[in-house]
C-alpha cells in the first residue's frame, strides 16, 4: 500500500492511505499519527486520523511544505515495518434498539427516505439480508466494531464492524439530509457506523439509541470529568441491547453519577485477528466481560 | 466591569483567535471568521491580538457598559452610535458607564467585531474563549448572545483613544470577490474539463453562508472521472470513504455547489474536495455576504506562501502603527 499526497492550501498536508476502507488501512493511518505525534515536529498543529487517511495542520512558517512532506514520507515507510498491534480500551455500549425518539425524527422525515413505507431497522434488515429486525439486530450488535475516526462534531465516533466484509451491515445514507437528529442517536451510513454526539442534522438510518452520553462540555458527567469528549480512535465498542426499562435505568444512573461503562484494556493483534476473526472477537468479549 | 446584552443582534458570539489541537476529536478552530480585523479591535484598544471580543453577522447587536472603556469596532462597514452619536469604525473610542453602544444598516462586508479594553472575561474552554455553539462550547454558556446576558470584562491596559487603523491596512474582497485556491485533495476525481471549468465560472454566495461553511451557487456541475466506487465510499460519484476536511476546503456533494469549510468547520465527511483556499484569503470569506460574486483563482503552493507572507506584512503593519 503506497500512501497519496496532496497538500490541502498551505496550512494541511492529506495522506490517503488506501481509496478502500479497510482495517489495514486504518491500522496504517493510526500508526502513521501516532509516529508522527510522537516525532513531535516543530510547526505541525494537528493530527487528525480518518479511515483510511490522515490529515496534518501546520504552520508553514515554521515548517516549508517540502520539508513536512520529506518527514512524513520517512514516518510512513517506519509505519511500514511496525507491527500492526494497538494497546486499546473495549467498550461496552448499550443501545435500546427501535427507541420511540428516534422513531419519531424518522417518522418525520420519511419524505427523504429510500423505503417511506419501512422504518430505518427494517429498511436495514432489508437491504442487508435479514429475515427480521430482530436477526438485524443481533448481526449489529453481536460482533464489535473499531473506531477508525472521531469527528464531523465533536466527539462523533465513525465505527467500522469488526467482521468479513461480505458480512458488514451496508446501507445507504437518506436521500436528503436530516435537519434534525436525536442526540445519541446509533446510525449507520455505507459501512460506518456512528453514535450522534449531539443533536443535529444527519444522513445516517437511525437504529435506536444510546443513554450513555458520549461528549459533556460541562464535564459534569461521572466519566467524562477528566476529558469531555469520551471516543478515540481505535477503541473498539460492542454494544448490548437493552429494553426501555434498561434504558430508564441507565439514564437514571447516568444523571445520579453513578453509571460506569464497563471498559477493559486490550491488546489488538490485526495478523491474529485476521486468522480467525470470529475467535478472536469471542476472546475479545471474554476480556471485557472478564470470563 | 460589564457589558449588558439589550439586543443580541442577527448571530452575535464572543470569539478570540480559535482553539487550535482537538480537530482530531471533531472540536473546530473555532475563533473570528475574520482574524484580521478581530487582531485589529483588539490592538486598537490595548488588548493582546488574542483577548476574546464580539463577533455580529449581518446585524449589529446594542449593549450598555456598566463601567467606562475603550472600545472599537473593526471588519463590515456598519454605522456605528454611540447613544445615537456617530463613531468611526476601526479607530478607539471612550464610553463612559452607562452608554450604549448600537448599529445601523450593514453598508458593506458581513461580520463586524467589537473589542472592548480589557476583553470579554469568560471563562476559557480548551484554551479558548471562543463560542462553538454545535458543541455548546466557550463563549458566554456555549451559546449566540441572549438579550439580557451580562458579558463580563478584564482589566484594561489604559490604551489611547483615536488610534485608527487606515483604509490602506484594511482588505477588503473585490467585486467579484477572488478566492485564491490551490487544487489537491480529490481534484484528480473530475475531468479536465469540469476543473477548467471550476476556475472559469463566477459564483454566487448561497444563503446557506455561516460560521461553518459557505455553499456557492451558478457554476457548471463538475462531471466525475468514471470509477468503480472504493468499498466504504458510498454510491454517488462525489463520496469518498469519510476523511478529513482541512480549514478552506472546496467540497462538491454531486458536483453541483462548491461548500468552503469555515472556522466550525465539521472535521470530516464523505464528499471529495477539490482543492483548498489559500490560508491569506480565509478572512476575505467572513466579510462576504449571499450573492456576492465569486472567482476561484488557481494558484500553485508558491503562490499560496507568498500570499501569506503579503498578508503577515499587512498585519505587521497594523501592530507598528499601534504597539
Amino acid at each position: 500500500m503506497q500512501a497519496r499526497y496532496s497538500f490541502g492550501g498551505d496550512e494541511h498536508l492529506f495522506v490517503e492511505v488506501s481509496e478502500e476502507m479497510s482495517l489495514e488501512a486504518f491500522f496504517t493511518s493510526l500508526s502513521m499519527a501516532n509516529g508522527i505525534r510522537d516525532a513531535a515536529i516543530e510547526g505541525v498543529t494537528e493530527i487528525c486520523p480518518a479511515n483510511a487517511s490522515l490529515q496534518i495542520k501546520f504552520n508553514p512558517d515554521v515548517i516549508s511544505p517540502d520539508n513536512i512532506l520529506k518527514q512524513v514520507r520517512a514516518i510512513e515507510r517506519a509505519a511500514g515495518k511496525h507491527e500492526p498491534v494497538i494497546t486499546t480500551r473495549i467498550i461496552e455500549i448499550p443501545v435500546f434498539y427501535g427507541d420511540p425518539w428516534t422513531h419519531e425524527t424518522l417518522m418525520r422525515f420519511r419524505e427523504r427516505h429510500q423505503d417511506p413505507s419501512s422504518t430505518d431497522l427494517e429498511y436495514g434488515a432489508k437491504v442487508n439480508n435479514y429475515d427480521s429486525v430482530a436477526a438485524f439486530v443481533e448481526a449489529h450488535s453481536g460482533s464489535p466494531w473499531f473506531v477508525s475516526m472521531v469527528g464531523f462534531v465533536a466527539g462523533l465516533p465513525f465505527m467500522y464492524q469488526m467482521v468479513e466484509r461480505q458480512r458488514q451491515i451496508e446501507v445507504p445514507k437518506y436521500l436528503r439530509p436530516r435537519t434534525d437528529t436525536p442526540r445519541l442517536t446509533v446510525g449507520h451510513g455505507g459501512c460506518f457506523g456512528c453514535i450522534y454526539s449531539v443533536r443535529g442534522a444527519g444522513g445516517y438510518q437511525m437504529f435506536g439509541i444510546t443513554p450513555m452520553p458520549i461528549y459533556d462540555p460541562t464535564q459534569t458527567t461521572s466519566y467524562l470529568q477528566d476529558f469531555m469528549v469520551f471516543f478515540r480512535p481505535g477503541d473498539i465498542v460492542k454494544f448490548k441491547p437493552i429494553d426501555r426499562a434498561g434504558y430508564d435505568a441507565a439514564v437514571a444512573a447516568v444523571d445520579a453519577g453513578t453509571f460506569s461503562p464497563p471498559i477493559k484494556e486490550v491488546r489488538f493483534d490485526l495478523r491474529e485477528f485476521q486468522k480467525d476473526i470470529a475467535g478472536y472477537n469471542r476472546k475479545l468479549e471474554d476480556i471485557l466481560y472478564g470470563n | 466591569m460589564a457589558i449588558k446584552v439589550l439586543h443580541q443582534g442577527l448571530s452575535t458570539t464572543i470569539q478570540d483567535l480559535g482553539r487550535p489541537g482537538y480537530f482530531h476529536l471533531g472540536i473546530p478552530l473555532g475563533g473570528a471568521m475574520d482574524r484580521l480585523a478581530m487582531r485589529a479591535a483588539n490592538l486598537l484598544v490595548g488588548n493582546a491580538e488574542g483577548a476574546a471580543g464580539l463577533e455580529a453577522v449581518f446585524i449589529g447587536p446594542q449593549l450598555e457598559f456598566t463601567a467606562d472603556a475603550l472600545v472599537a469596532v473593526t471588519g463590515a462597514d456598519m454605522p456605528i452610535k454611540l447613544d445615537d452619536e456617530p463613531r468611526e469604525g476601526w479607530t478607539s473610542f471612550r464610553v463612559k458607564a452607562g452608554q450604549v453602544l448600537s448599529f445601523d444598516f450593514l453598508k458593506a462586508g458581513a461580520r463586524i467585531y467589537i473589542a472592548v479594553s480589557g476583553g470579554v472575561d469568560v471563562p476559557l474552554a480548551l484554551g479558548s474563549r471562543s463560542t462553538y455553539a454545535i458543541g455548546a462550547l466557550g463563549g458566554f454558556e456555549g451559546r449566540p448572545l441572549q438579550v439580557g446576558d451580562v458579558l463580563p470584562v478584564g482589566q484594561g491596559t489604559g490604551a489611547a483613544e483615536g488610534r485608527t487603523v487606515s483604509e490602506a491596512l484594511r482588505r477588503r474582497a473585490g467585486s467579484p470577490a477572488e478566492l485564491r485556491a490551490l487544487p489537491g485533495l480529490y481534484w484528480h476525481r473530475i475531468t479536465e474539463e469540469s476543473g477548467r471549468n471550476f476556475f472559469a465560472d463566477e459564483w454566487k454566495v448561497a444563503n446557506e453562508a455561516d460560521r461553518m461553511g459557505y455553499r456557492f451557487r451558478g457554476g457548471r456541475k463538475l462531471e466525475f472521472v468514471p470509477r468503480q466506487q472504493p468499498f466504504g465510499a458510498g454510491s454517488d460519484p462525489s463520496n469518498i470513504v469519510d476523511s478529513c476536511y482541512p480549514y478552506g476546503s472546496i467540497q462538491v456533494p454531486g458536483g453541483t455547489e462548491p461548500i468552503i469549510l469555515h472556522r466550525d468547520a465539521v472535521s470530516g465527511g464523505g464528499y471529495f474536495m477539490v482543492g483548498t483556499v489559500v490560508s491569506a484569503d480565509m478572512d476575505l470569506i467572513g466579510q462576504m455576504q449571499p450573492n456576492t460574486p465569486t472567482r476561484f483563482i488557481k494558484v500553485d503552493m508558491d503562490q499560496a506562501l507568498k500570499a501569506r507572507a503579503d498578508r503577515a506584512r499587512l498585519i505587521d503593519a497594523i501592530r507598528a502603527v499601534l504597539d
